[in-house]
């Protein structure tokens, strides 16, 4: 059998996390369910966010788990897609952005 | 899209006794999830059996001018199961005797079968409170014999109940066929043109959201404001409510779950929704369905399965209420599409 580190049916078993520490477990999914609930903004927002960021962190857990929430919710591939550019725009930018601290760094050693 | 039904294509998932195979095998058989017999008595609820009589569903045939991808009814133009006048008769007796508040009239496209406006006009002099039509819009423009329907169901106060998969062309077409969201918003403005759906009208459409993939529908309010704020803006199309409805793993969808390697996943998902809030208020305990040959079912997927009452009384010709009512329901793994999250009927969400 072909092992990798992630496997999707872990997705499942993610309540479990709780059984080894069950108060801060509980803490966790009580705060978590009320984050996403609706709020100054829409559960539908929210689930755009969570699937932006989840490309941003890079959770393949998160990926599937929000792809699939949107698509519940009927948010179409193309909302999707620009929630992702956004993501990728900030990735993109946070990663110039410190280009400045680069040069900074370049000027002050340069002669 | 597919562009004909299982029966036609010869797939062996036409046969219901197929379908049930496939259902009880694999990860039911092997434990991994439990049965829905089992994970009822677990839940306390077993038997399920039926309550007072409410919904009369009457499938006039499973003819259709689509061929969804999705469909229950393994429906389409090749299917030529058709409801006759015989049927019809005994049918407008029970009727006019039944305790049943609504009349849901459905198919295939019940518009296709050819007595469906002399039944409406004979079963609308029953007094029925609710009188409801599923009609699948694009119909009423398929061809000009049809483009009056409006008129004619406004003229028999038919409380019309239509498909529609999303607010996008992308999606509905992708599920439905192509052209189809764009003859049904046409079909959709026809009807408000004449009052249907319109805010304070009494001429009652309300839409039917199932999810057009492998995933189960988000929660039927959210929907219903997302829907109307989108046909309002976009296309200017009022409706009444809407209702959100699970894909049951039968026929054509069953075909796709299994092709799409999506089978196993799907039942995991509905197995981990389960809800015994939604298991207490199933339509089969409120419903009785009729096959276009006059058999009775406790619902239109057992009908599709051919699974029959368990009940003395078998067909239309002796029906019996009394002997029908307090009736063992007859379930399959299939019924956890009924009791996944907020419950799934003919009328939306239960719990
Ligand atoms: S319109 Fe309804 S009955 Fe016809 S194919 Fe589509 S889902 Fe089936
Ligand atoms: S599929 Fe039919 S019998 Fe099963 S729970 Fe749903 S309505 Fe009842």
């Amino acid at each position: 059998m072909q092992k990798t580190y992630y496997d999707p049916a872990d997705l499942k078993k993610f309540s479990k996390i709780s059984e080894w520490n069950e108060t801060l477990g509980e803490k966790f999914f009580d705060y978590y369910g009320k984050v996403f609930e609706e709020g100054a903004l829409t559960e539908r927002e929210k689930s755009l966010i969570a699937l932006a960021v989840s490309h941003t962190v890079q959770c393949p857990y998160c990926i599937d788990a929000y792809t699939g929430d949107a698509l519940q919710r009927g948010i179409t591939k193309e909302e999707m897609m620009e929630a992702l550019h956004v993501s990728a725009a900030i990735r993109g930018g946070a990663a110039l952005v410190h280009g400045v601290q680069m040069m900074n760094k370049v000027n002050k050693l340069e002669m | 899209m597919t562009q004909k039904s299982l029966h036609k294509r010869n797939n062996q998932l036409a046969q219901s006794q197929k379908q049930l195979e496939f259902l009880a095998n694999g990860i039911f058989k092997t434990g991994e999830l439990p049965t829905f017999k089992n994970k009822l008595k677990d839940t306390g609820i077993a038997p399920l059996t039926a309550n007072t009589l409410e919904i009369l569903q009457i499938n006039v045939g499973y003819m259709c001018n689509q061929v969804c991808e999705h469909c229950h009814v393994d429906a389409g133009p090749d299917r030529k199961e058709i409801m006759t006048k015989e049927t019809m008769l005994q049918c407008l007796d029970v009727i006019k005797n039944t305790h049943a508040h609504t009349l849901d009239l459905t198919g295939g496209a019940p518009e296709m079968n050819p007595n469906f406006r002399w039944f409406v006009e004979e079963a609308s002099k029953a007094g029925i409170k609710d009188f409801i039509v599923r009609s699948n819009l694009t119909i009423i423009r398929a061809n000009k014999k049809y483009h009056d329907l409006p008129e004619f169901f406004k003229n028999y106060n038919i409380h019309v109940v239509s498909s529609m998969p999303h607010w996008t062309q992308g999606k509905t077409d992708k599920q439905r066929g192509k052209g189809v969201f764009n003859q049904s918003i046409q079909a959709l403005k026809d009807l408000n043109a004449i009052g249907y759906g319109m805010p304070d009208s009494k001429l009652k459409l309300d839409l039917v959201y199932n999810p057009s993939g492998a995933f189960l529908p988000a929660n039927q309010s959210a929907m219903e404001k997302d829907f109307k704020s989108a046909l309002l803006e976009d296309f200017g199309i009022h409706f009444h409510q809407l209702f959100a409805i699970t894909n049951l793993p039968i026929s054509r969808f069953l075909d796709y779950l299994i092709a799409s390697d999506n089978y196993e996943d799907y039942m995991y998902a509905l197995v981990e929704a389960y809800n015994p809030q939604a298991a207490k208020s199933v339509m089969c305990t409120n419903t009785l369905s009729i096959s276009w040959d006059g058999y009775l079912y406790d619902c239109d997927f057992n009908q599709m399965l051919e699974l029959p009452v368990n009940s003395k009384v078998k067909h239309i010709s002796n029906y019996n209420e009394d002997l029908l009512n307090g009736r063992t329901i007859v379930t399959s793994q299939h019924c956890y599409g009924c009791t996944a999250g907020a419950g799934s009927s003919c009328q939306g969400s239960v719990a």
